[in-house]
């Protein structure tokens, strides 16, 4: 971070402002002139903390998609099948047993075994092209997407998360003062609150991961130097197996905690997909911290988007896209 | 195995001679024994979405960029169509003559197009899959919330081509020939232009960007040059199809199609300008018979099926079982002189493409 | 691959040569639904509805034999054309009953005014302009349309529950305006309100609401929400979650069966909401249980009651039968008489008498309903009370009524 702000330090100055500015705007009461002006201070705080904890959701379903391409150059556009397969699976396995977090556990487990076998048996034989190795993963989302359809039909399926994750739970973030005096305080859905501080952990947990383990140290070299890494005696194809089943199983652990704060359907997997290329084009492919901010940028303009201006909020997201493309192809955080 | 191999723009000419005139003499005389759904629908209409496909074909087989927003090139032809012409749905249709509609419609979708290379190729070649999906996405959506200009969710209805020389080229025939023409021609300039200096650079830049950028050439404008010239013939397709349709709505450039474009490019095979043709007649047919044979409900994961094994053992697609076929006839069941017979192919492309000596990529 | 090509365009060859010759003791009928896709299970409800009504008459109808062909689209209106092309030109379809969608029956409706010889019905699709403006002399649409379903709406929400001021939550394409306008437009004019700023139309297929709930204003008596499918489930979910308490009103198929059913927890919020529909799960009358019971009968694997699409399909179906039966099944002339059976027809449905305006636009009655517990606790929609004979110009002239304009995000502005 230092290295940052000394190099850029302009940028860093109007970070820490924004940062700044947004923080009074949540913790204070807001005057008369910018109620006017923007709205009621209860949207612009729910809308901000929508678009944080739904960046949370996006860097838990980006972040297995950089970590593969990052380390094996494959761009797995079945990452959204495997989102939608771990959502169904969980569903079904809590359904049968009645445990939310059983069906958490075992979706995470069959969509990790369901990427190392498709990386042993498909991607290992297409080592070095690229193009095939997505090629056929588009193949893959294509028969996935038709068969989830037939399995389990069109119909929408909501998750039953334990009763303490249900309902809302009041901020100490003061919404408005009554006339009479008393402070109306901001009531906020406590699993929304949940999925951000998963995801805050699952990246705490990736980034010791990739940091300070051995195994963590090894995927890193093979990000720079793949076939450095090959002639220093590591077993690459067990690195790549394990990397593989960790980005997959990290979707189908993103499925069943997205789907339960927003429902499984047909269509999903293209939705999820879509999100995590935007996330990951805007903050840099191989990155898992550019992952985190381009998830939290994304979700915070999605939100405010449909918010505001909910006409053309979609086309917001893409757009930003866009002006990074332009400005810094290789995205924020990116290297190459 | 190496990309290029999916991928490789040389051709075997030889090989395909004699097929030609067949074809050609067969796809001329087609409208006199066939019904007019199949001159419309399955034949018109093949040769529309093979046009989009060829217009991948040339970025992808020649340029190595594979473009998924060929399909929204062609979608932002139509809706200019719609717009700047003629519509029955009120919205827009300023009425300008149709050749000016015409032109101003491959136009802009060529500069669309040019633009979307603009943004992709400063990028490395495995992005350009995914910018483009997301662009095509973005269009998508922006134009399903637009009602000024695009009319959002309903489109336009009503777009017809007029009325020339006493011929209404909405007809079946006619509108077939008129497809014919145009999907031939471009399958001529594609055919030519890879042999051009502008095709044999862009196919070694393809194969090596940075020596070409050492001997001085410009790689970014070469790669937005081929997004033009790809928007002009996805632009034409754009065109027909919704003359096509007489109509286009968000629908037409949704992800579905443009998988299905991408679909079709690669089943056919992107070895040759004709590959993407076969494709597009296989989904054709079995888009709109697998109802009287099979269960139409599983009709995308037969497609996906078919997809995947291309993609795992057959990278030239149709085309390339059907030259594998055919060297096993032509050498009946000597499967080691079929062998030595693809080592020669491979020798033929070898030397066509010595012009630009490319090297084998460690 | 390439001899089984070879071969299936030698069979159709020679089936299209055959065609003609075998019209005489058959009469071929098309039937097109959404069977790809997300809106399968719609679609082959749909289908159902066709053949209950196929299986009443014995797929007989003015003395000939119904041949059924079935074409599939995914609920685009491109998709539509093709196959509706497929089935009158290539198998030679003489009545087609179609398509579901919205969209997909405007496209249906342009293309049959190029086929003058083959009379089109509708199947469930409810858009207004299909028949409200330019309408195809070849197509019959014996099923109400969106802004007919929320007859009667506006006004109980006005006197009965003293609603004033509404906002409005509804997906940003035709149909849910249609719906707004049709329950708006009676509330407006009793001199109800629904502010612009109000008004959130939120893109198709948006999963996520917690922003559009927490836009959502204080100041108003009740919500309108015109959604469907997942995302009226959705909304439901995250509104109570969110912990929202305004009183909802619910377009017609945002507290349907699929809905109310659908699994998870139970949305108590939702219990009293009103709306209004085609149809009513819980009517009492005759003859819907005896049109309940025949589906259940004839497909035990289909949904607890029939949705609908089944009774649309099953309408319009039934329409083209009883008027093959008048004229004797006689096609010959190019489907003359038959359309002017068709136009003239007046008849007994599971939900009441339709009949047909001079545009070929259906008069039924509509229900008004609201949504109660049952008895095993799960959520039902309650019949209150039936609008009889509802017409598309929702009780005004013709030339009124267009004045009011094509629907859309400000109609009626309603401020």
């Amino acid at each position: 971070m230092r290295n940052f702000v000394e190099r850029h330090t302009f940028w860093a100055f109007v970070i820490l402002v924004s940062v700044a500015v947004f923080l009074w705007m949540i913790f204070a009461i807001w005057p008369e002139w910018l109620i006017d002006g923007l709205g009621r201070k209860k949207t612009f705080v729910k809308t901000f903390l929508n678009g944080v904890t739904l960046g949370g959701l996006y860097f838990l379903v980006a972040s297995g998609f950089t970590l593969v391409f990052g380390l094996m150059r494959n761009v797995n556009l079945a990452h959204g099948s495997m989102y939608l397969l771990g959502a169904y699976i969980g569903y079904e396995v809590a359904e049968l047993s009645g445990n939310w977090f059983l069906g958490l556990a075992i979706a995470f487990l069959a969509i990790a075994a369901s990427g190392v076998l498709l990386q042993v048996l498909v991607f290992r034989r297409m080592e070095g092209d690229d193009l095939r190795q997505t090629l056929v993963t588009i193949g893959i989302s294509i028969i996935a997407a038709d068969l989830m359809l037939a399995t389990w039909t069109g119909t929408t399926y909501q998750f039953t998360p334990p009763d303490w994750l249900y309902g809302a739970t009041q901020l100490p973030i003061i919404s408005v003062i009554k006339s009479s005096g008393t402070a109306v305080y901001i009531k906020y859905p406590v699993y929304r609150l949940m999925v951000l501080l998963v995801a805050i952990t699952v990246g705490l947990g990736l980034w010791l991961f990739l940091n300070r383990t051995k195994i963590g140290m090894m995927i890193r070299a093979g990000v720079n130097d793949r076939e450095m890494l090959a002639a220093s005696g590591v077993n690459v194809q067990l690195v790549f197996a394990l990397v593989f089943a960790i980005g997959a199983g990290l979707a189908g652990f993103a499925g069943v905690i997205g789907g339960t704060a927003l429902s499984i359907a047909p269509g999903e997997d293209v939705r999820y997909l879509l999100a995590s290329l935007v996330v990951v084009i805007v903050g840099g492919l191989g990155s898992v911290s550019g992952a985190a901010i381009g998830a939290l940028l994304i979700g915070l303009a999605e939100q405010f988007g449909l918010a505001y201006f909910p006409t053309y909020g979609v086309v917001l997201t893409f757009l930003i896209m866009v002006v990074v493309l332009a400005v810094r192809p290789q995205g924020l955080m990116g290297g190459r | 195995m190496d990309t290029r191999a999916l991928f490789s723009g040389s051709t075997s000419l030889s090989n395909i001679h004699p097929a030609i005139i067949v074809t050609a003499v067969f796809l001329l005389a087609y409208p006199s024994f066939a019904s007019d759904f199949f001159i419309f629908q399955i034949g018109a209409y093949s040769l529309i979405l093979g046009t989009i496909a060829l217009s991948l074909m040339m970025l992808a087989g020649y340029g190595g960029m594979v473009s998924l927003a060929q399909l929204t090139a062609a979608g932002m032809a139509g809706y200019l169509v719609a717009i700047l012409g003629e519509n029955s749905v009120g919205v827009m249709g300023l009425g300008w003559p149709w050749w000016l509609t015409v032109v101003s419609a491959v136009l802009g979708a060529a500069i669309f197009s040019a633009f979307v290379g603009a943004i992709s190729v400063r990028t490395e070649g495995i992005y350009t899959i995914m910018i483009t999906l997301a662009i095509a996405v973005a269009f998508f959506y922006f134009v399903r919330q637009n009602y000024v200009l695009f009319n959002g969710f309903t489109g336009f209805a009503g777009v017809e081509p007029p009325t020339l020389f006493g011929v209404y080229w909405r007809d079946p025939t006619p509108f077939y020939y008129l497809s014919l023409v145009i999907a031939g021609g471009f399958v001529w300039a594609v055919f030519y232009a890879s042999r051009s200096t502008f095709g044999l650079s862009l196919q070694a830049i393809r194969d090596n960007p940075r020596r070409m950028r050492a001997l001085g050439y410009n790689v970014t404008l070469h790669r937005v040059a081929a997004y033009f010239f790809s928007g002009l013939i996805a632009g034409t397709a754009g065109v027909l199809l919704v003359w096509f349709n007489g109509r286009i709505s968000p629908g037409s450039v949704g992800v579905d199609v443009v998988i299905d474009i991408l679909v079709i490019a690669v089943v056919g095979g992107m070895r040759h300008p004709v590959g993407p043709f076969l494709g597009a007649i296989a989904f054709v047919l079995l888009e709109n018979f697998a109802i009287d044979l099979i269960d139409r409900e599983r009709f995308n994961t037969v497609i996906g099926i078919a997809f995947l094994l291309v993609v795992l053992f057959s990278p030239d697609g149709l085309l390339g079982i059907w030259n594998r076929i055919r060297s096993k006839i032509r050498f009946g069941r000597s499967g080691q002189q079929g062998a030595s017979r693809r080592t020669g192919d491979d020798r033929q492309s070898a030397e066509s493409s010595d012009n630009v000596k490319t090297q084998e990529e460690v | 691959m390439f001899g089984f090509v070879k071969k299936t365009l030698a069979v159709t060859a020679i089936m299209s040569l055959a065609g003609p010759a075998m019209a005489q003791e058959t009469i071929k009928m098309g039937s097109l639904a959404t069977l790809e896709g997300a809106f399968t299970v719609l679609g082959e409800d749909g289908m159902r509805g066709v053949r209950m009504a196929l299986e009443e008459f014995g797929y007989m109808a003015g003395g000939k034999k119904i041949e059924l062909i079935t074409g599939s689209s995914d609920a685009s209106p491109d998709s539509a054309i093709r196959a509706t092309r497929k089935l009158v030109e290539q198998d030679g379809v003489k009545v087609l009953i179609g398509p579901l969608s919205g969209s997909e029956g405007l496209a249906v409706k342009d293309y049959s005014k190029t086929q003058p010889k083959v009379t089109f019905l509708n199947g469930s699709s409810a858009a207004q302009d299909t028949t409200l403006r330019s309408p195809s002399e070849n197509f019959f649409r014996f099923s109400t349309e969106g802004a007919q379903w929320m007859a009667g709406l506006g006004e109980y929400v006005y006197k009965t529950k003293g609603y004033r001021s509404v906002a409005v939550l509804a997906e940003d394409y035709s149909f849910p305006y249609t719906q707004v306008f049709g329950f708006l437009e009676p509330f407006c004019r009793l001199g109800g309100k629904a502010p612009q700023d109000a008004r959130f139309w939120v893109p198709i297929g948006n999963k996520d609401y917690s922003s559009v709930i927490a836009a959502l204003p204080d100041d108003v008596d009740a919500i309108y929400v015109a959604l469907g499918g997942a995302d009226a489930v959705n909304f439901l979910t995250q509104y109570e979650q969110s912990g929202g308490d305004l009183p909802l009103i619910g377009g017609s198929i945002t507290v349907d069966q699929t809905v109310l059913g659908s699994k998870g927890k139970t949305r108590r919020s939702v219990i009293g909401t009103p709306s209004a529909g085609p149809v009513s799960d819980t009517w009492d009358d005759a003859r819907w249980s005896n049109f309940v019971a025949a589906y259940k009968k004839q497909f035990p694997k289909g949904f607890p009651s029939p949705s609908l699409f089944a009774h649309s399909y099953y309408v319009n179906t039934k329409a083209a039968l009883l008027a093959l039966d008048k004229v004797k099944g006689d096609l010959s002339d190019g489907g003359n008489k038959f359309r002017a059976a068709l136009s003239s027809l007046e008849f007994e449905t599971p939900t009441g008498m339709v009949k047909l305006d001079e545009r070929r636009q259906a008069i039924a009655d509509i229900f008004l309903t609201e949504v109660i517990e049952g008895p095993d606790g799960n959520l039902m929609n309650k019949t209150i009370k039936v609008i009889p004979q509802v017409n598309q110009t929702l009780g005004v002239s013709y030339e009124k009524f267009l004045k009011y304009g094509k629907v859309g995000r400000e109609n009626p502005s309603c401020s």
